[in-house]
């Protein structure tokens, strides 16, 4: 029985939610918590699959609301634990990871978005860049990672145990119903030979000693009973996130310095963008590209930077305007002018995006 | 001749006098508790979940990691740590709404799995924290703050019961018990059983403990004692439901 679940590098040809699968077992996740829902199902199959070659472990649960909190039972015994869920199924997370925010647990979530509201679409969309940005009832302190290819797929859950371990926030990986299904080649790798260092678990309950005499029990909560107590905590939290936001933001673009539009999107529908705009640069159009690959945090230095460039931002998106609040916050203050390409719940092509840009020329 | 008992242990001192209202039975069941982790020397490996309503008061009141979960969340909440650490002795406490209203689902199937935890249940037929409203335990015909003019089995059913239902769908090797704080000796005696059949890794232990609430059942210290003994006892049968070893259930 091999050790590590992939020796090296290796070219392979697989589904997003086949790529969810390896790039959690090469991070070293440790036990999955999960409940079927498409178009996120492969990922449990593909792990029930490989868990009992490499000693991982699978908990399928009564629901969603469940899966959620065996992860967070998970990671408060010092295990990698993560879960996956879509549309519906991430709405019912919400409460869960409410209670993973509140404790600052680092659970790790891949979503594969779907149509909405409600059971709408099992296929595709972005629109739970909202719910999975802003969470419940609560502040939004959270990191959520949005991948465009098969191999940021990859490269992103991996970095999202490592995130959420080292910062303690709930961590997401916010994918989509296409990215899902769609075969596609990568390199997957092992991290560690790459010199990317795996971020350890460690307990949180069950500590070695005896509480109250070794050592202080750990005593985790929820739940304040005066609105100062809550005031402190959260202020703690808001100072040490907002340290780490910078850190933590990342973002793409290309051909900003000199142009007239800049095409936002992120996730798939950034490649489609990423396309187009090569194809009219090759015009000798000055047309650029942006894409935030976090969403929350948003790489805000970077947006005011375009926004104070560029004459007109595009905002393309599979959702009504989801990425084009999170990108209107961040450009807070800056004069440049929006426009928009939505199609809630459909993909966008190159060729949608290339006729838009032209029509706004 | 009253025999002192002291303290247990495990309990934080500096927590002490707790925070649940004069009268209620939360104290008597976490004493009982408190008395079989000492007994069994399991303090540190205990980890103790509470649930929302007056079990979240129960935060602080041990020496012993504790996590606060979510209303009706605590039997997955010690699931997911469990199935991550067997060493651990994952203890769920919880009232009667979190465990046989909004938690219902997930009693019923940490039941079914067999979850090797073990999951307290206090009954005191209504809300308390929330002010009194009806629950799945309150009996025909009482009075709370939802069922004013008394609860009418014919358009909400009958109390649920609960040992009585782990103990049809169980498996091998769980246990089923209801205990009361009329009681502490034998409620004890069930919670310490219910937590060696969690060590002996032989299956889901659940006790209901039946409980006192004078605050808002409006009642005496005479009359909370009578409504126990006389009206809860009745319809809710004090005694095991379910030894293992003890029946032929299918594993």
């Amino acid at each position: 029985m091999p050790d590590k679940p992939i020796q090296g590098e290796k070219r392979v040809f697989m589904t997003g939610n086949e790529v969810v699968a390896w790039a959690a077992l090469a991070a070293k996740a440790e036990i999955m918590y999960g409940y079927p829902i498409t178009p996120q199902n492969e990922i449990m199959h593909y792990w029930t699959r490989l868990a009992p070659k490499y000693e991982r472990r699978f908990l399928q649960t009564e629901d969603e609301l469940s899966a959620g909190f065996t992860t967070v039972g998970g990671v408060l015994a010092g295990r990698k634990a993560f879960t996956a869920t879509a549309g519906p199924g991430n709405t019912l997370m919400q409460e869960p990871l409410s209670m993973a925010e509140a404790m600052r647990l680092p659970t790790v979530v891949v979503v594969t978005q779907r149509g909405g509201p409600s059971t709408a679409t099992v296929i595709y969309s972005q629109q739970e860049v909202t719910m999975t940005t802003q969470g419940g009832n609560g502040e939004g302190l959270r990191i959520v990672y949005s991948p465009a290819t098969h191999q940021e797929l990859f490269d992103y859950t991996i970095k999202a145990f490592n995130t959420a371990w080292t910062y303690r926030w709930p961590t997401f990986v916010l994918g989509d119903g296409y990215q899902a299904k769609l075969r596609e080649p990568l390199t997957i790798y092992d991290p560690e030979e790459k010199g990317i260092e795996l971020v350890p678990a460690e307990p949180y309950l069950g500590k070695p000693g005896m509480p109250g005499i070794d050592r202080p029990p750990t005593h985790v909560r929820n739940t304040y009973s005066v609105e100062e107590e809550l005031a402190e905590v959260l202020e703690e939290y808001f100072k040490e996130y907002n340290r780490i936001a910078t850190e933590v933001a990342e973002y793409k673009a290309m051909y900003i310095d000199d142009a007239d539009i800049v095409v936002v999107a992120h996730g798939v529908v950034a490649r489609a963008a990423k396309m187009a705009v090569e194809e009219l640069r090759k015009e000798g159009l000055k047309v650029g590209y942006f894409r935030p690959v976090t969403l929350m945090p948003m790489p805000v230095e970077a947006v005011k930077d375009v926004a104070n460039k560029a004459k007109k931002l595009l905002i393309v998106e599979s959702a009504q305007g989801q990425l084009d609040k999170l990108m209107k916050i961040s450009a807070y203050g800056c004069t440049t002018e929006f426009d928009s390409l939505f199609k809630p719940g459909v993909g966008i092509t190159s060729e949608d995006i290339y006729a838009r840009v032209k029509e706004l020329l | 001749m009253t025999v002192q008992t002291a303290m247990p242990k495990c309990w934080r001192a500096e927590t002490k006098p707790h925070k649940f209202c004069p009268g209620c039975g939360h104290g008597l069941v976490l004493k009982a508790l408190g008395q079989a982790i000492d007994e069994l020397g399991i303090q540190d490996r205990a980890v103790f979940g509470c649930d929302i309503g007056c079990s979240l008061l129960a935060w602080d009141f041990f020496n012993i990691d504790t996590v606060q979960t979510h209303h009706g969340r605590t039997n997955p909440v010690m699931t997911g740590i469990k199935r991550a650490n067997e060493n651990l002795i994952c203890i769920a406490y919880m009232g009667d709404g979190g465990g046989y209203a909004i938690g219902a689902g997930h009693l019923v199937n940490a039941a079914v799995r067999n979850e090797k935890i073990t999951a307290i249940l206090v009954n005191n037929t209504q809300y308390g924290m929330t002010g009194g409203q009806m629950s799945p335990t309150t009996l025909p015909g009482q009075k709370t703050e939802t069922s004013p003019y008394g609860r009418d089995p014919k358009t909400t059913g009958m109390p649920m019961l609960g040992p009585e239902m782990i103990a049809a769908i169980g498996r091998e090797g769980a246990y089923a018990a209801r205990g009361t704080v009329d009681n502490i000796k034998q409620l004890k005696g069930f919670i310490k059983k219910a937590l060696e059949n969690q060590i002996a890794g032989n299956g889901f232990s659940f006790v209901e403990a039946l409980s006192l609430c004078p605050t808002n059942w409006r009642t005496n210290n005479v009359e909370s004692w009578k409504f126990l003994n006389e009206e809860m006892s009745k319809y809710y049968k004090v005694g095991e439901f379910l030894v293992p070893g003890s029946q032929n259930k299918e594993g």
